[in-house]
């Protein structure tokens, strides 16, 4: 049947983007709040997820373009705060370049943060396709799929 | 008083716990909204800190506990947890994804009651319920310390009277257990009532704050104390504990600010603080500069009165002969109270030892009581008044008042309990010294009442000593009229006999008069004056203003006191009287044995 197969579809797109590192554990516990009351709540959250982060990638980028002596401790708190954000979706990938970015702004490597933040935004680049992608499949699957969880 | 906790609400605690959560990253918000309204916890959303303290500062009763993140761009998480604990006193619980153990630290110094790790789990936040229950516990706890402590004294009292008084073995054995369950069975029961029984928290809005400061301010740092405070602030049902509590926080935030501040603040330690870290093991000496506004610290120096004050036993009849001499000079207080005098107890003191006993009572309004209690007239003067009695059927909250007397009433005892078959309470070595209350020494045997519901048919429920009862007044009269009040104890069932002496002497040199009423059956066995103990100026509590009477006695479903108490406390019910301050009476300023 179709509609299996895009149960099995999706359902190895899901263990792909835990099996490659780009979703950890958090993103279970999000597809464990979704009910009935709301249906579609990974993907609101994970729509959120990338609207407020696009935001914070920006704000990054203007500092590390600005300020010339760079004013790393700002560099961090944005940092920070995309760090924070990522791992609230279970964003592994991100949430981990993130870190390394801090670590560099803590030894003050402007080139190392620059380096590090082009990752950070390809990640991030790489995970919104990946999750968007698989959430248009999810509605095509349609509401049965719902909150069930599948693989490991 | 709006109750916290909805009781409207189906599910028993914690569902319905009130939860701000204030994180700047809309994802973890609404993420941890979905969380809590999991754990049927209501679930106040913010993003801005500075919006979560106006929430907070507009409908601070409307929340239980409040979760924020650490790092927020328009204020520092510890910034608002600060304020959030400084006015609100509110449980807070920080979060962020750096599990530094400084970061942690940080928020535990400023005041956090917690530090999630993001990414937070449901089951920790299922778990936040315990930092809304503990606080309530603690603040119970805090008002059953002041009651143990006050308990250990009595039961002190009590032990050693019964060592003297008690025939067999068993029966003392029988007797002290009972007392143990007892306590136990109040402290247990305290803490059940946790939800029940909430002490209101008092809002410290920007105006109450700032009045608190100014009034700090006015007294000057060193000299602040939280009975100062609370006059100069002068905030109707504000109680001595709401400002000590804010006072204690309020220099820890100072001290975090300004970190020189160590030294002083020990000087004049909260009270509670002084309570909980130097509970029994005090020295005497240390505590003769007691500040006035310190009645945790009194307390202190009146267990220490019983317990290393003791003069070497002396036999007398095989008997131990205790004297306790503590003179206190107290400044005149004036205090009023009246408010729940007629309140009737219909249940039994199961302990209730007479401690203390102040020299002067000035408006202290004595309501008529039932001929079983026997008032002590003024004996210089009409505002002066006392009741040395206390009958187990009839207790009266005026008598707390004056007396550091601790009574745990229970229900479930009362309808075991016959007024009839009660001898007069054990009394009571009086004597004072006339200075116009001033220099009163008072000398007040100890006041026992013993209560047995078990052993009731076959033993009287209360065993009451009077031993004597001994004036020693100083250049003073004591009138006829102050006599025969004390000769009412003649009529009282035990004591079938009773020695007068007086001499009057209105020179300038002390004289005695020394009565001594004796039951005739015990005359034999008991020495004349048995465990004296003097304390001058006890009882005189602070915190009257509110209620009427800082102590609040434990009574059932009474109207009026649960109508005082409203605004204070929350879901008062059943047993649940307390104290409502730091009741203890204060003994005011030195002590000298």
């Amino acid at each position: 049947m179709e509609c299996s197969s895009l149960h099995r579809q999706l359902a190895i797109i899901k263990k792909n983007l835990f099996d490659q590192g780009f979703l950890d554990e958090q993103f279970y516990q999000l597809e464990e709040l979704q009910d009935d009351a709301s249906p579609n709540f990974v993907e609101e959250v994970v729509t959120l997820f990338f609207r407020d982060s696009s935001r914070l990638l920006t704000n990054i980028e203007q500092a590390l373009r600005e300020k010339h002596p760079q004013d790393f401790h700002r560099l961090d708190v944005l940092m920070y705060q995309l760090k924070d954000s990522a791992s609230s979706i279970g964003a592994a990938k991100v949430k981990n370049e993130c870190t390394v970015f801090r670590e560099l702004c803590d030894k003050e490597n402007l080139e190392g943060c620059l380096r590090s933040f082009q990752k950070v935004k390809k990640e991030h680049a790489i995970l919104r396709q990946k999750l968007e992608n698989y959430f248009q499949l999810q509605r095509q699957v349609g509401p049965v799929e719902k909150a069930t969880r599948s693989g490991n | 008083m709006e109750n916290p906790l909805p009781s409207s609400r189906a599910e028993p605690f914690p569902a319905g716990l009130r939860v701000l959560i204030v994180d700047d990253d809309p994802t973890w918000l609404k993420i941890l909204e979905k969380m809590l309204r999991k754990c049927s916890y209501e679930v106040t959303t913010c993003s801005l800190a500075t919006e979560a303290l106006d929430i907070l500062r507009e409908r601070r009763d409307r929340f239980d506990i409040v979760i924020s993140d650490v790092n927020m761009p328009d204020m520092d998480g510890f910034k608002l947890l600060e304020h959030v604990g400084l006015e609100m006193d509110l449980p807070v619980i920080m979060m962020s994804i750096d599990g530094e153990t400084s970061r942690v630290m940080k928020g535990v110094q400023h005041g956090a009651c917690d530090y999630l790790l993001k990414p937070v789990r449901m089951k920790e936040l299922r778990n936040i319920w315990q930092h809304v229950y503990r606080k309530k516990m603690h603040e119970l706890k805090e008002i059953e310390t002041h009651i143990h402590e006050d308990f250990n004294i009595l039961r002190n009292g009590y032990e050693d009277l019964e060592d003297r008084y008690l025939i067999g073995g068993t029966e003392t054995n029988s007797v002290r257990k009972r007392k143990d369950v007892d306590c136990k069975e109040f402290g247990d029961q305290e803490i059940n009532d946790a939800s029940a029984v909430k002490k209101a928290r008092v809002v410290w809005s920007v105006d109450l704050h700032q009045k608190f400061v100014n009034a700090v301010n006015q007294i000057g740092f060193d000299k602040v104390g939280p009975k100062k405070i609370l006059d100069l602030m002068n905030v109707p049902g504000l109680t001595r504990e709401n400002v000590a509590s804010h006072l204690q926080k309020y220099r820890l935030y100072l001290s975090r600010i300004q970190k020189q501040n160590e030294g002083r603040t020990c000087g004049n330690m909260p009270s509670d603080l002084i309570n909980n870290d130097n509970r029994g093991n005090f020295v005497l000496h240390s505590t003769t500069n007691i500040p006035e506004d310190s009645e945790l610290t009194k307390c202190i120096v009146r267990t220490e009165s019983f317990h290393s004050q003791e003069i070497a036993p002396s036999a007398q009849n095989g008997e131990t002969k205790r004297i306790v001499p503590v003179q206190v000079v107290g400044s005149k207080k004036s205090l009023l109270s009246n408010a729940p005098c007629t309140q009737k107890v219909n249940s039994v003191p199961q302990l209730g030892v007479l401690l203390s006993f102040k020299g002067m009572m000035p408006s202290i309004k004595e309501k008529s009581y039932e001929p079983t209690t026997v008032k002590h007239k003024p004996l210089h003067d009409d505002t002066l008044r006392k009741q040395l009695m206390q009958y187990p059927k009839q207790e009266d909250c005026s008598m707390l008042t004056d007396h550091s007397c601790f009574s745990n009433l229970d229900q479930d005892h009362a309808p075991s309990f016959n007024p009839l078959s009660t001898l007069p309470p054990s009394v009571i070595s009086s004597s004072c010294t006339d200075e116009r209350y001033m220099k009163d020494l008072c000398e007040m045997k100890h006041f026992l009442t013993d209560y047995r519901s078990g052993h009731f048919s076959s033993i009287p429920p209360m065993t009451c000593m009077i031993d004597s009862v001994s004036l020693q007044v100083k250049h003073g009269i004591v009138n006829a009229e102050d006599i025969g009040a004390i000769c009412k104890l003649e009529g009282s069932p035990s004591t079938k006999d009773y020695n007068f002496d007086e001499a009057y002497n209105q020179g300038c040199f002390p004289l005695t008069c020394e009565f001594s009423l004796k039951s005739e059956a015990e005359l034999d066995s008991f020495p004349e004056d048995l465990h004296l103990c003097s304390v001058q100026k006890i009882g005189c509590l602070e915190n009257m203003t509110f209620s009427g009477a800082g102590f609040l006695p434990y009574i059932d479903s009474t109207p009026t006191m649960n109508e005082v108490q409203t605004n204070w406390y929350r879901g008062s019910e059943g047993h649940g009287e307390y104290f409502d301050d730091l009741d203890y009476p204060p003994i005011n300023e030195s002590l000298s044995a």
